[in-house]
């Protein structure tokens, strides 16, 4: 009973979140948007028994994602609306219908796969957290680690590319002020 | 009792208006917005299938797709600000440079 009111309650807010998001003219409100939206999908992943999953969707997207965008549009204008002139209607509109038989097929696709069985089978007895700590790190070792590693090369390509520009911004300032 | 039907079904409504948000925005912070809820549609179906058919390999796909969109994030908004610093803009359509 709870789990159909949670699900429901739960899909009526993201779905009118992510609408503001996609639909809103101003940035700001369709980045609080989306965070709102982020917090509620890790409902999703608690009445789903995914404990972890949860967890890493409120620390990682709300925490992390969210704040670095929060940053970044400190670089940009916000408080102006967006300004969007939306031409190609005819190519707008194929796309949509492609996107619409393609979003079927593949949501169609359970009912001819009815036979699949689990290769890693939820554990009874251990927790969540346990049983998808156990398989990452013997099954899924190798793919964490490049994780890791793509996480660590993104890390420097953010600081590299943000940081190297306004180390010479400032370098311009010093010889200006030398000039004068 | 929600069955999987349900899940797939709101993977599908939010993939759709993620997929909206792509062809319809030509801001690029807002397609990177519109990225982020296309992941987010995808990982639920993926913790939705690994609940009901007891597999756990849906749980670690939606792990390693929350730490591919973290470091896009990272990459993606450092060239979205150095693009902004160069042409004062963050429009699609001040990426068509090379139209013929």
């Amino acid at each position: 009973m709870y789990e159909i009111i949670a699900f429901y309650t739960f899909s009526a807010l993201v779905i009118g979140l992510f609408g503001i998001v996609v639909l809103s003219k101003n940035a700001l409100y369709s980045m609080t948007a989306l965070a709102g939206g982020m917090v509620f999908i890790s409902g999703f992943f608690f009445i789903l028994d995914a404990e972890f999953l949860g967890v890493v969707q409120i620390v990682v997207y709300t925490g992390a994602i969210m704040a670095l965008y929060a940053f970044g549009m400190m670089f940009f204008d916000t408080t102006r609306d967006v300004k969007e002139d939306i031409r190609c209607k005819k190519i707008f509109y194929t796309l949509s219908i492609l996107s619409a038989v393609l979003v079927l097929i593949v949501l169609s696709a359970p009912i001819f796969s009815a036979n699949i069985e689990a290769i890693y089978p939820t554990l009874e007895g251990v927790g969540n957290v346990q049983t998808i700590g156990l398989l990452l790190f013997t099954k899924y070792l190798v793919a964490f680690e490049l994780a890791a590693i793509m996480l660590l090369v993104a890390m420097i390509a953010g600081i590299v590319l943000v940081g190297k520009k306004l180390d010479a911004q400032s370098d311009d300032l010093e010889v200006a002020k030398e000039l004068k | 009792m929600i069955g999987l039907e349900h899940y797939l079904v709101l993977t599908g409504i939010l993939f759709s208006i993620g997929i909206v948000g792509v062809i319809r925005r030509t801001n690029l912070l807002m397609l990177f917005f519109s990225t982020e809820i296309l992941l987010n549609a995808v990982n639920i179906g993926f913790a939705a299938v690994s609940k009901y058919y007891g597999d756990l390999n849906g749980q670690i796909f939606s792990f390693f797709i929350i730490a591919i969109a973290a470091s896009e994030v990272a990459v993606g908004l450092g060239l979205l600000v150095l693009w902004y610093k160069k042409e004062g803009t963050i429009d699609l359509t001040s990426l068509q440079m090379m139209k013929g």
